[in-house]
This record gives C-alpha cells, structure tokens and sequence, in this order.
C-alpha cells in the first residue's frame, strides 16, 4: 500500500468540502454573464453588466479609496508587526511582555463590532479634547480615511505579529549568533541577516493585511465619516436591499485577481523552494566528490 | 546566572527598548485605552447632548468636591428578570424564547457560534486530515484551494449564497422547473441559512490550525499501532485525535469567538428571529444612538469571551514554546 493512499471516506469529505466551498462562487461567476435583470433566472449570455459596472462611479470611488487605505494600513501594520514580532521572539521576557503578548493577539480574536466601537469611542474623546483646548486646536480631524487607517493598521498588525513571529521563532539563530561574535551591531545584524531571512514571511504579511483591510466593513463603519465610503460599505449597502447583477460582476473580477495572484505567487515560490533544494542537491554532490577524491 | 542569560544582558542595547516600545504604545492608546474608556461610558447615561452621555467626574463649582456618578441601569437593563428569562430559554417546552430581548441575543449568538464551531470541526478535521496524508507533492495546492475563497471578498461570498437561497433562489428555481417541487423551499431567512453561511465563512479558520497540528504528526506513531493491532478507528481516538488536540482548541476559538460577536451574516441572511448580540450593540449605537447601553453590552460580550480568549493563547503559547524546542 502506498504511503499516501488515501481512504474513500477522505476522498469524499475533500471532494464534497471543495464543492462546499466552491459552487457559490462557480454560480456568481456564470450568473455574472446572465442577460436577465433577475439574477437567478438564466437569460442568456451576456456582458452587459460589466459595462454598467465600469461606469458606476460610487463602486469605483469607493473601490480606489480600499485600495488605498489597504496599501497605507498594511505598510504600517508590516512594519509595527515585524518589531512586535521581533520583540516576542527574540527579546521574549520584557517588563510588560505578557500584556503585551496578549494584547498583539486580542485583535484577531476580539468580535470586529467591539474593536470599531471602542475605538471610535476613543477618537471622539481624542476630538472633543482638541475641540476644546486652545494649544492643540490645529490637530483636529474629521473621521474618514485616518480614523480607518487607524483601524485597520491595529487589525492587520495582529495578524501580521503572528505570521512574523512563528517565522523567527523557526529561524535558525546560529546566522545571528556568528555575525555578532564577528562584532556587527545589532542594528547591521537585522539589516544583513534577520530581514532577508524573514523577507518571505513580510511579503506573505503584507498580502494578508491588504486582504484584511479590503475585506473589513465592520470596524470601517464605525471609524468611517460622511463621505468616505470603503468598497465593502458600499457592497453591504447594496445588498441589503436585495441581489444585484453589478455585484455578481464586482464578485466575478475579485476571484480573477485573487485567484491569478494566490496562483502566480504560489508558482514562483514553489520554483524558489525547488530551485534551492536543487542548490542543496548539487553542493552536496560536490562535497561529496571533493571527499571521494 | 546562565551564560545565555549573561550574553542577553550584555547585547541589551536602547535599539531594543525602541523595538518593543513602538508596537506597544500604538498597542496601548489604539486597542487597551479604548476598552477602558467602553468601560467607562458603559457606567454613564445616556443624555440629549454631544457625545450624548453624562460626565462621571465632575467638579461641584460650590465647594471644589469631584462628584463621580456611576450608573448601573444599562447593566440592570440587560440583566432584567434574570431568572426567569434564564428558565424559559432553557426550557425547551415553552413558546416564548425568554422574554429579555439581551439575555435572548446573548443566549442566541452563543447558541449559534457554538453550533458553527462544532459544524465547522465535524467537516473540517477530516477535511485537515486528509489534506495532511496527501501526497506532499499536492498538499500546498489543496491547502491553497481551502485558502483561496478566503481571499476573496467576504461580503460578496455571503452575497453569493444569497442569490442560492432565496424564494426564488437559483436553487429553488431549478428545483421547481424540475418538477422536484411544487412549493419553494424555506432555505433563507432562518436558522438553517444562518448556520449554513456562518460554517461557509469560517471553515478554513478550523481546517488552517488543524492541518497545522495533523501534518506534524509521526506517521509510525500509526503503523505501530497498526503492528500491534489497533484497527484505524481505534488508532484514530488512541493516537491521532489526542495527538491533535491543540489544533482543535485553537480553531474552535479562531471560529468560536468571533462567530459569537458576528454581525453581517445575521444581518444579511439570519432573518428577524435570529437576533445576533453583535446587531444588538449596532443598533443601541447607530439607531437608537444610546452609547451607554451598548457599551455595557460590549463590557458583558468581553467578559464573555475573556475564559475562551485566555484558554487560546495558554495553547498558543504552549505551542510556541513546543516549536521552539
């Protein structure tokens, strides 16, 4: 028997998990080419409402300003996290450590609805403050993009902490060890060693934040003004009153883009790992000549 | 003193106190301050002003005293007629679901997450397990299937089953014109809609930490037992499950804990009976615009989940330092 030899009973919950997980998505995408105004009833092929959607200007607004709170939440959230996770993994026993420790991960699990309202609740006092005091009256600022920078960057850290952390901790530390007998400073020692070391794990974290921060409504909502309206604000909105063919279009060219990104990058790392283990092949092959000889 | 902890002490350099100083004040004024703040508001009234509560500290202008005024009526608001509203929740003979609409959220969002969890590990160990016994040449591109919907929008996947579900829903539209029934189903709108989307929604949050814990494990832990004649059903509950138990404590609380402050896929596809503690606090702050309430709400919902969180990062934590070995 083969060692990787599958049961029927696994061979079934993999297929029917698949297909739990698929077929919603499998039937927006064929229902986004529907020529009927109904969504669910099939009315021939048609494109029409990708053209309707490309001159939607709420969604494209609204989409350009996801974007780009996710890309300046998640450049934050990168590098608050790569210190947190450095400080978890490599400091480890700190004054406050198990406080701190408890509060990079409370994000990940708190319910999204307390994190926005407790947070809103302080920007307000942070606003009534400035209102009020003479010195500092110049640094006021309405909600809208900051506040949900803000936000987002706290919610994208957490997770990031962890992916930075587990990376560290699985590092081998000799690399380190040697470069500071040699006298580099830590500073250079981060620079020259740690950081390339862990710069997979910085890529996949940014990655992860920029979804996190596209995806989030909930803590948006609460941080959000009057005229600053994220993508998934303006989905939500238009959904609640009911199903509309534009979003099986929005849906449609979401999944081309994740799909193709997850894919492309997973192909070039799975050529990096292979093309290292191929290095590592050849120098023992080397080393063992070298030996014979 | 060990000769680690000695090097420790000497490389300790300012560089250091920077880097755990940055992350933790952003930590502490943007996450722990908040919570405090909630907390203390949740003790405030509500008020006809901006921000519409009362101050608990005040100065009396006569005589210079600080006056605090703590107020416990939002919490005695949700905690009305305990238990009576406890025994008719639980009984499960009586037609009113409780009559305190707080005590029934909090009862029914704990309800539904707990059923979610237990959905989401049912389909997902097996799921994560097999994942982990694939050919090593095609576990990443499973795992990358489970994790793909993940990274697609999460609105649009709730919306997505939306479109299925309804009256006349893809389902019941081809269901009906083929004759299989004559009435629509009742699929949306409901308990089932809303369990059906919770464990579609957080799956891969239960298969991600299990195939994690599963793939570690030492396949010749199973062939002894196999050698000394355990059947693969006994060598599944001796062997495999509690070598896996991390793996299930961390993803019941990545499910568990947020399921039960979830607020958009009750919203979306829960239907007016199935009241989410997460709605509850939305609606006391956006429509009836009482920020002392809701913030009591939230105090009980952490105090709540303060046991599940605590018990995760004890696992977490254990993990760490198992990996770290």
């Amino acid at each position: 028997m083969s060692k990787y030899k599958l049961s029927w009973f696994l061979k079934l919950m993999l297929g029917l998990g698949l297909a739990f997980l698929y077929i919603p998505l499998v039937v927006l995408v064929i229902y986004s080419f529907n020529e009927s105004k109904l969504v669910t009833v099939w009315g021939g092929f048609s494109t029409k409402w990708y053209g309707e959607l490309a001159s939607n200007s709420t969604i494209l607004e609204a989409a350009w300003l996801s974007l780009r709170i996710a890309v300046v939440s998640s450049l934050a959230a990168v590098i608050l996290g790569t210190l947190a996770g450095y400080a978890l993994a490599r400091i480890k026993r700190f004054r406050g450590s198990t406080l701190f420790a408890g509060m990079v991960s409370a994000p990940m699990v708190m319910p999204d609805v307390i994190t926005g309202l407790s947070m809103l609740l302080l920007i307000i006092q942070v606003q009534i403050f400035l209102q009020n005091s003479e010195l500092l009256g110049w640094l006021y600022f309405d909600r809208g993009f900051f506040t949900i920078f803000l936000g987002h960057t706290t919610l994208c850290m957490a997770y990031i902490t962890v992916v930075i952390r587990s990376r560290l901790v699985e590092l081998d530390q000799s690399l380190e060890e040697a470069a500071m007998d040699l006298g580099a400073r830590p500073l250079k020692i981060f620079f020259v060693i740690t950081l390339p070391l862990i710069a997979p794990a910085i890529a996949s974290g940014f990655l992860l934040g920029i979804t996190l921060s596209l995806d989030d409504l909930v803590i948006t909502s609460f941080l959000s003004g009057p005229g600053s309206s994220t993508l998934p604000q303006v989905i939500f909105s238009k959904i609640k009153l009911g199903l509309d063919p534009q979003m099986n279009v929005l849906a449609t060219i979401m999944i081309t883009i994740v799909g193709t990104l997850v894919i492309a990058i997973n192909y070039y790392m799975m050529r990096q790992t292979t093309k290292r283990e191929r290095e590592a092949a050849e120098a023992y092959r080397q080393e063992k000549i070298a030996l014979d000889a | 003193m060990t000769l680690t902890m000695l090097k420790r002490k000497l490389t300790r350099r300012p560089g250091q106190r920077a880097v755990i100083a940055v992350p933790y004040l952003w930590l502490l004024v943007l996450f722990l301050i908040p919570f405090v703040i909630v907390l203390k508001i949740s003790f405030a009234e509500q008020e006809l002003a901006i921000p519409p509560y009362s101050p608990l500290i005040t100065t009396d202008p006569d005589f210079g005293r600080l006056n605090i005024a703590l107020n416990y009526q939002n919490y005695a608001d949700i905690f009305q007629n305990f238990w009576s509203s406890l025994s008719s929740m639980l009984n499960p003979f009586s037609d009113s679901n409780g009559n305190n609409i707080y005590l029934l959220t909090y009862w029914l969002s704990i309800k539904t997450a707990l059923t979610t969890t237990f959905i989401c590990l049912l389909l997902g160990y097996p799921i994560a397990y097999a994942i982990s016994r694939a050919n090593p040449s095609i576990r990443n591109g499973l795992l990358l299937a489970i994790m793909l919907p993940f990274w697609t929008s999460f609105l649009l996947r709730v919306y997505a089953w939306m479109g299925l579900l309804g009256h006349n829903g893809i389902i019941n539209n081809y269901l009906m014109e083929y004759g299989i029934i004559s009435q629509p189903l009742d699929l949306f709108y409901n308990a089932f809609s809303l369990n059906l989307v919770m464990v579609y929604a957080y799956l891969p949050f239960m298969i991600l930490p299990l195939y994690t814990q599963l793939v570690k494990m030492d396949d010749r832990l199973l062939e002894a037992a196999s050698d000394l004649g355990a059947g693969p059903i006994k060598a599944f509950f001796a062997i495999t499950l509690p070598l896996s138990k991390t793996g299930i404590i961390a993803g019941s609380m990545l499910v568990f804990v947020p399921a039960v402050g979830e607020f958009v896929i009750p919203e979306l596809v829960g239907g007016s009976e199935n009241l989410m503690i997460g709605k509850v606090l939305w609606q006391a702050f956006f429509d009836q615009n009482n920020w002392p309430l809701a913030s009591a709400i939230a105090v009980i919902m952490v105090i709540l989940l303060v046991i599940p969180i605590a018990l995760f990062h004890h696992y977490e934590n254990r993990e760490i330092e198992e990996g770290a070995r």
